[in-house]
């Protein structure tokens, strides 16, 4: 029985989507059985990060409404044998799916995949509710900024009201000279303030830009530093305890914060 | 000696980390603090209740709040007009 693993957050933009493909293929690239979801039906994207796009023939939608079997739904990765992707619906809203068809959904990939995670879509809606319904652990993506954090802090306690405690945070975006010159929240600040635990931090990375623009995700490429920083998330979300990775502008912070967090996984 | 004098302008100037984080704590205060009326209707119900074993109380000019107090923890602040003491509660007959 494989794990089911929201990504959310609640602000939009904040890297939701590029994270969940970048975890995904992580876990592909150790040979573990992937599904990823794409639960933000009318937007779709997780399929062009993914760089599938041309391949989509039937979606979510369809599976839940029984035009076609769930198997059929699956597209399988150019790259990675193991790595699937069910794509969201672009022409339906988000009551298109019930929190009950998700669940049902979810239990059924996870008899056949070691991991399914969900790409949640931005906010507190419907779309949000039926997204997390069949998972069993939560991933909360911010960036350093007030409203990320903020947003980041209301999805944390939607969720515990949804029954999904002890979330995992990733804080996106990280830029270690801004944090440096203190200009820019730290990994303490933002951890303190949410009272959650980190699961990994990974830094502005220009590469993103340029593997999005491939559709391949950056995890693939080992030179990126947000590909080290994903790997090592991967990692600790199969259990290993892995340090947080040390920054270019190794300061005083980051050797400290290396410390501070050896980090623990639930 | 620059690196002195940037440090000493530094100190004087807030970092805007430091802002952000204050701007948050207090913006989280009000966010997490945003209980439902019906929630607040309950919990002053049963507040009367208590509260009347042992006061006549006036419950139409009551007041019950949360706010937050300048350690930016919140806090339930209740207004309860007294109209008088019951006698047997005060002798805990």
């Amino acid at each position: 029985m494989g794990e089911v693993i929201v990504i959310t957050s609640g602000k939009g933009g904040v890297g939701k989507t590029t994270t969940t493909a970048n975890l995904g293929t992580g876990f592909a690239l150790l040979g573990k059985k992937v599904v990823l979801i794409d639960a933000d039906i009318g937007l779709r994207n997780l399929d062009v990060v993914m760089g599938l796009e041309n391949r989509i023939v039937y979606d979510l939608v369809d599976v839940t409404e029984g035009n076609c079997r769930l198997k059929q739904a699956l597209i399988r990765d150019k790259r990675y044998e193991t790595l699937f992707l069910l794509p969201a619906a672009q022409t339906r809203d988000k009551n298109a799916v019930s929190p009950d068809q998700m669940q049902k959904l979810c239990k059924d990939l996870a008899q056949d995949f070691d991991y399914v995670l969900i790409d949640c879509p931005a906010g507190i809606e419907q779309g949000f509710k039926n997204a997390i319904a069949g998972a069993d652990r939560a991933v909360i993506v911010t960036t350093p900024e007030v409203s990320a954090v903020r947003d980041a802090d209301r999805i944390i306690g939607l969720l515990e009201a949804e029954g999904k405690s002890n979330p995992k945070l990733i804080v996106n975006r990280i830029r270690p000279h801004m944090v440096k010159k203190g200009d820019m929240m730290d990994i303490d600040d933002i951890i303190e303030i949410l009272a959650v635990d980190l699961l990994g931090i990974i830094p502005e990375d220009e590469y993103i830009v340029i593997s999005t623009n491939r559709g391949e995700p950056a995890v693939v490429n080992p030179a990126s530093a947000a590909s080290t920083a994903y790997k090592n998330i991967v990692r600790r979300m199969m259990g290993e305890n892995v340090p947080l990775m040390s920054m270019e502008a190794d300061s005083g912070f980051f050797s400290r914060l290396k410390k501070m967090f050896g980090f623990k996984e639930g | 000696m620059f690196d002195l004098l940037q440090k000493m302008f530094g100190k004087e100037t807030s970092k805007s980390k430091d802002v952000a984080k204050e701007r948050l704590r207090l913006v989280l205060v009000h966010d997490r603090v945003n209980v439902s009326p019906q929630f607040m209707e309950v919990l002053k119900e049963d507040m009367i209740k208590v509260i009347s074993n042992y006061m006549e109380i006036n419950e139409k000019d009551m007041e019950v709040n949360l706010t937050q107090t300048n350690t930016s923890q919140v806090a339930l602040v209740a207004s309860i007009p007294v109209n008088r003491m019951k006698r047997g509660a005060l002798s805990g007959e």
